[in-house]
């Protein structure tokens, strides 16, 4: 069923000047775009382009301010904190990316049932989501990864599961909708099976609202991440990331050593800023009413 | 009463996943109770008495029949039972989360409600960076960025650790919210000693939970106002106050409560976060502290804890809409 992702939706002439005209009119997405491909671009490229080793240790020069040296100081064992945000891009983005793409399936998967047939599937679907959304979620996430085990997998795993219900929803009720509709009654009758009509027929409807969805869970999946590493979880000290520098800096910032802390958190708010405004802008072009 | 019923599926399925949880332990959950010591022949003493030797369901009642004795199991750390522990800390963490919650109303309401009546304006755009900031800011870093302003650069603030200095005694233990029990001794210096303490914790978990209460007061308020019945009552020539606060702003209320529901949620998880970053002793950073030194029990009764008080309060909030809109009746469904 998840071999369809890639199948491009059919786009008109149309279609890509309604997304050129909403561009046009808000330039914020427009930056969005931007910063995301700044992301991935320093995500992919940037362990090889940063002047330090993220992890070589220089106890000489501990605790620097920013300087042309070292832009973003360096930390209270003399790694350059420029080199060790960087590199962090890469780990943080392919934890959440991991994440959403996980709940993403699943969540289609579920949904997809859930919504074309119905019945008891449909109910035991509903109580199941209605008691994962009963925690608080960052709660969950805890408890899933105390229970499971202290490593990123089991990370990327409490951080699927408690985004899950949202793409479960979300399929369940566009698929619902669709599950009578005249086209998908042609398609069942021009021989297609319930599988084949379901997956190429009625799923891809409900791509665009999950696109902005997708965006908007990125964000979350990358602040869930580093919260949870902050509190000491998943990711282990030497690797350079966000949450765990934020932590290991929180401890200099009485001190007044502010560098340390402050970049890794600014980069990650700008990581979670971009998704923000990119899922925002994408419910532009797909669903401008739904505009708050 | 119908509405309580609803909510027991619920509670079921909430004991459930932390059954499963306490279950999943990795490895054996015999040899680590054991502790490190252990022989062969001692875990399987700790086996036999933790009841591990029987089938899961068997297994499940025990655990369901210990909690209605509100016994969570033992915390390794503490020495002392989890519902104790928990019990003991959690005043602290209502204190900061409803102290904040309050904040971030009476910040986000007449925020949202002055930016969908002047729509274009400098509040509109203010509510919306805002907005769309404060659900970007990772509460841990914004509490850190408020120490380094407020208590390194400003030195206005007490040093962030705990929620009271030590040169003030703790007020008697009534409700244990340090606030109330402070002004029911009538003792002001250690009020202003808690309130000092508290104010930028609340600070920062309100930044973060009032960017969707002020987005929703915008949406609903932006929606209000633009239907029939404003124009009405604006044709009819009621005054512009009558109209906004009586017509449109109890009408916009409704999502407002609404997402209040899901803000808790955020609000009880970003806790945790937060209660680490300032010493806070709550129960989200006794379940921190528990995490790293490996106590299970501790982490696991924290986790139900949450989910109960999550389920109790969406049901107060669903209880709260009848109050709001008497349209809205239980009976009827």
């Amino acid at each position: 069923m998840t071999d369809v992702l890639p199948k491009p939706v059919v786009k008109t002439q149309g279609k890509f000047d309604h997304i050129f005209y909403v561009l046009r009119a808000n330039p914020v997405t427009m930056i969005a775009f931007g910063m995301f491909g700044l992301l991935i671009f320093s995500a992919i490229f940037g362990p090889s382009l940063v002047p330090y080793d993220p992890l070589a240790t220089n106890a000489t020069n501990a605790l620097q301010p920013p300087s042309w040296d070292h832009w973003f100081g360096t930390d209270n064992v003399g790694r350059d904190v420029f080199s060790r945000v960087i590199v962090a891009t890469r780990l943080d983005l392919s934890i959440s990316v991991a994440a959403v793409a996980l709940s993403f399936v699943v969540g289609s998967i579920l949904g997809c049932i859930a919504g074309y047939w119905g019945g008891w599937p449909d109910i035991i679907l509903n109580r199941f989501l209605d008691t994962i959304m009963a925690f608080p979620l960052f709660v969950l996430a805890m408890g899933i990864v105390a229970a499971l085990g202290n490593t990123i997998e089991n990370i990327i795993y409490a951080t699927a599961i408690i985004n899950m219900p949202f793409y479960a929803r979300l399929v369940r009720a566009e698929v619902n909708i669709r599950r009578d509709a005249g086209f998908a009654r042609a398609a069942k009758l021009a021989g297609n099976s319930d599988i084949r009509v379901l997956a190429f027929h009625i799923f891809p409807n409900a791509l665009p609202p999950m696109m902005v969805q997708v965006s908007l869970n990125l964000g979350w999946a990358i602040l869930n991440a580093a919260g949870l590493s902050f509190i000491g979880l998943g990711v282990s000290p030497p690797t350079a990331e966000w949450g765990i520098m934020v932590a290991e800096g929180a401890n200099f910032i009485v001190s007044g050593e502010w560098w340390l802390a402050v970049f890794p958190g600014l980069w990650l708010m700008i990581a979670v800023f971009t998704f923000n405004l990119l899922g925002d802008g994408l419910r532009d072009i797909v669903d401008p009413r739904k505009r708050t | 009463m119908l509405r309580v019923a609803q909510s027991i599926p619920v509670v079921v399925g909430v004991v459930i996943i932390s059954f499963l949880l306490t279950r999943a332990l990795p490895g054996d959950p015999a040899v680590y109770f054991a502790g490190v010591t252990a022989d062969a022949e001692s875990i399987e003493q700790t086996r036999v008495a933790m009841g591990l030797d029987k089938p899961l369901t068997q297994q499940f009642f025990i655990y369901v029949g210990d909690l209605l004795q509100g016994d969570l199991g033992q915390s390794l750390s503490s020495g002392r039972s989890v519902a104790e522990d928990l019990a003991k800390r959690l005043p602290a963490s209502l204190e900061l989360t409803l102290t904040a919650l309050l904040l971030a109303i009476a910040i986000a309401v007449p925020l949202g409600v002055l930016a969908a009546t002047r729509p274009g304006t400098w509040v509109d755009h203010l509510c919306r960076v805002v907005v769309t900031a404060g659900v970007s800011l990772p509460t841990f870093f914004t509490g850190i960025l408020l120490i380094y302003i407020f208590y390194y650069l400003l030195g206005v603030a007490p040093s962030p650790l705990g929620r009271l200095d030590f040169i003030y005694l703790d007020p008697d233990h009534v409700t244990g919210f340090y606030l109330i029990d402070a002004a029911l001794m009538g003792d002001w210096e250690t009020w202003r000693g808690a309130a000092k303490q508290l104010f930028l914790p609340a600070t920062t978990l309100a930044l973060f939970t009032l960017a969707p209460v002020a987005r929703m007061t915008r949406a609903s308020m932006l929606t209000a106002l633009s239907s029939d019945f404003i124009r009405t009552a604006r044709a009819v020539g009621l005054s512009s106050r009558t109209v906004l606060f009586r017509y449109a702003f109890r009408n916009a209320l409704l999502p407002v409560v609404t997402t209040l529901g899901m803000v808790f949620s955020f609000a009880l998880g970003a806790n945790v976060l937060v209660e680490k970053v300032f010493a806070w002793p709550g129960i989200g950073s006794y379940a921190v502290d528990a995490l790293v030194v490996s106590d299970y029990a501790a982490v696991q009764g924290f986790v139900l804890a949450m989910a109960l008080l999550f389920v109790a309060l969406n049901l107060v909030i669903d209880l709260l809409y009848t109050a709001i809109d008497p349209r809205i009746g239980f009976s009827s469904k």
